[in-house]
């Protein structure tokens, strides 16, 4: 307990040193001041912030973790040449990895609501619900990015993958939807949809958090469809369920390699 | 004491290690040499427990390697060119060896003394100079009484000075009883120290033995033409 504590502060000291969480922190802080100043800090403020967390958090979960687990190559094979578990090593690499971008996250999207005394009003359940999406998603991406770092020794290689399954999962992928919509929208196309929502752990957390909202039709066809199939309790589950197993799968496969890599 | 045997490792397609069979001594000096790509690294590696072998075992001390971390205890490790992080200073350094190991609370840190490191212990590392880095590095490895080191290329990078402290620091460890497996690129710095030879070329042990029976039977007076001689003529062997 007292060595994955140590790890884990060891690596929550590297990614303070690296700037990147406090540009993520200030940059959703002036988001969310533009937004609030702009709208009024209502449903409208939380669906733009939540449009722009939904596409930044994958890109900095993917990006950052991959770094990451490059640039502690070196430390990891002084650590692992002591006598210590492998996976007790990989927890902590998630863990120091995971805590400050879930932080920086939730910082950066309530400090804003917190200033303007919005924290505690009648959204509040909505911004928790936000905060946490965006974690989870955080939580998902770096196991996705682990998994691609661990196996792709080459950084640049490693990056330009990790961009790559950015751009497909965050952004191609509901326009590949519309698209399929818009070809077979007078067939009856849910089932098939909510696949492709599984396939897609971006998707998914957006969704669980539209179905929260009542705005689902801004946001996309993927929503305004999915929000009769998906609007119940047991819908929900389901969601959350996938968005787990999207984060417990990589992650275990990501350990698994691991374990047995050659350094 | 450290058993070796049958010791093989593919990289893809590559043959790295076919069958290496060795022993490697306590109380004494081994230098691992042999030409690059020879698989003097994966070998150390494996020793560590860096990298699998595809067959075979390494056996330090009756523990065999692989099965537990927990015979990493014994080892103390001096990686090549330390890139360590680069905001930590030594001290912080070893406080994370230090628990991660569950080790002895109080590290060995005479050989810090020795270099006197004095306050550069404290400053990152990345403000450090090379050399002081590989001492520090040094410091590091030698900290928890190790029954066996691992030193890759331990003087790159240090002054006369502190190449003395750290040859002193061997003997004195060799005397202790501990096994000291080193590799270096400049033999003559290591004809100096070691006491037994593993040369390895092509994934094979090339030669095993002690350094003195080395240049007796290649007929060379020093390690560097002894080393040569024998990769340039494999055949010597059968014919001496």
């Amino acid at each position: 307990m007292r060595t994955t504590l140590v790890l884990v502060v060891m690596a929550l000291r590297e990614a303070w040193r690296g700037r990147w969480l406090a540009g993520l922190t200030i940059g959703l802080m002036v988001c969310g001041e533009l937004l609030i100043r702009f709208s009024g800090g209502g449903a409208t403020t939380l669906v733009s912030l939540l449009d722009v967390a939904l596409i930044l958090t994958p890109l900095a979960g993917l990006v950052v973790g991959t770094m990451q687990v490059h640039n502690a190559r070196e430390v990891t094979e002084l650590l692992l040449a002591q006598p210590l578990e492998r996976r007790r090593l990989f927890v902590a690499q998630y863990l120091g990895a995971a805590l400050p971008l879930a932080a920086a996250l939730t910082i950066g999207l309530l400090a804003p609501f917190a200033w303007h005394g919005l924290l505690l009003g009648p959204d509040a359940w909505r911004l928790v619900a936000l905060a946490g999406a965006a974690s989870a998603l955080a939580m998902v991406s770096l196991a996705l990015a682990f998994v691609i770092a661990l196996r792709v020794d080459d950084r640049v290689r490693a990056l330009g993958l990790a961009l790559t399954v950015w751009l497909v999962g965050a952004v191609l992928w509901d326009g590949v939807i519309l698209l399929l919509a818009l070809l077979f929208g007078n067939a009856p196309i849910e089932i098939p949809l909510l696949v492709m929502l599984a396939l897609n752990p971006f998707d998914l957390a957006r969704v669980l958090l539209l179905l929260g909202s009542d705005a689902a039709a801004m946001l996309g066809y993927t929503g305004a469809v999915l929000q009769q199939v998906l609007g119940t309790a047991a819908g929900r589950a389901a969601l959350t369920g996938a968005l787990v197993l999207w984060t417990v799968v990589p992650l275990w496969a990501a350990g698994r390699t691991f374990a047995r890599k050659d350094f | 004491m450290i058993h070796v045997t049958n010791l093989c490792k593919q990289f893809g397609r590559r043959q790295v290690l076919s069958g290496i069979d060795a022993t490697i001594a306590d109380g004494r000096i081994t230098a691992l040499v042999g030409p690059n790509g020879a698989g003097k690294t994966t070998f150390i590696k494996i020793l560590l427990g860096l990298a699998r072998a595809d067959h075979g075992t390494i056996a330090i001390d009756g523990q065999i390697v692989g099965a537990s971390p927990a015979y990493r205890g014994a080892i103390g490790y001096m990686p090549q060119i330390a890139r360590f992080p680069a905001h930590l200073s030594g001290r912080e350094l070893l406080a994370i060896l230090t628990a991660v190991r569950d080790g002895p609370a109080e590290p060995d840190l005479t050989l810090a003394e020795a270099f006197d490191l004095g306050e550069q212990f404290d400053r990152p590392l990345g403000v450090l100079s090379g050399g002081t880095r590989q001492k520090v590095n040094a410091v590091l490895a030698f900290a928890f009484r190790p029954s066996l080191l691992v030193l890759d290329e331990p003087t790159a990078g240090l002054d006369p000075l502190g190449a003395r402290v750290l040859k002193d620091r061997l003997h004195a460890e060799r005397a202790r009883g501990t096994a000291v497996l080193i590799t270096s690129h400049v033999l003559p710095e290591l004809e100096e120290l070691a006491d037994d030879v593993l040369m390895l070329s092509d994934g094979t042990v090339a030669w095993a033995g002690e350094l003195q029976s080395l240049k007796r039977r290649t007929g060379e007076q020093t390690f560097e033409r002894a080393v040569a001689r024998l990769l340039a003529g494999s055949t010597l062997l059968a014919v001496a």
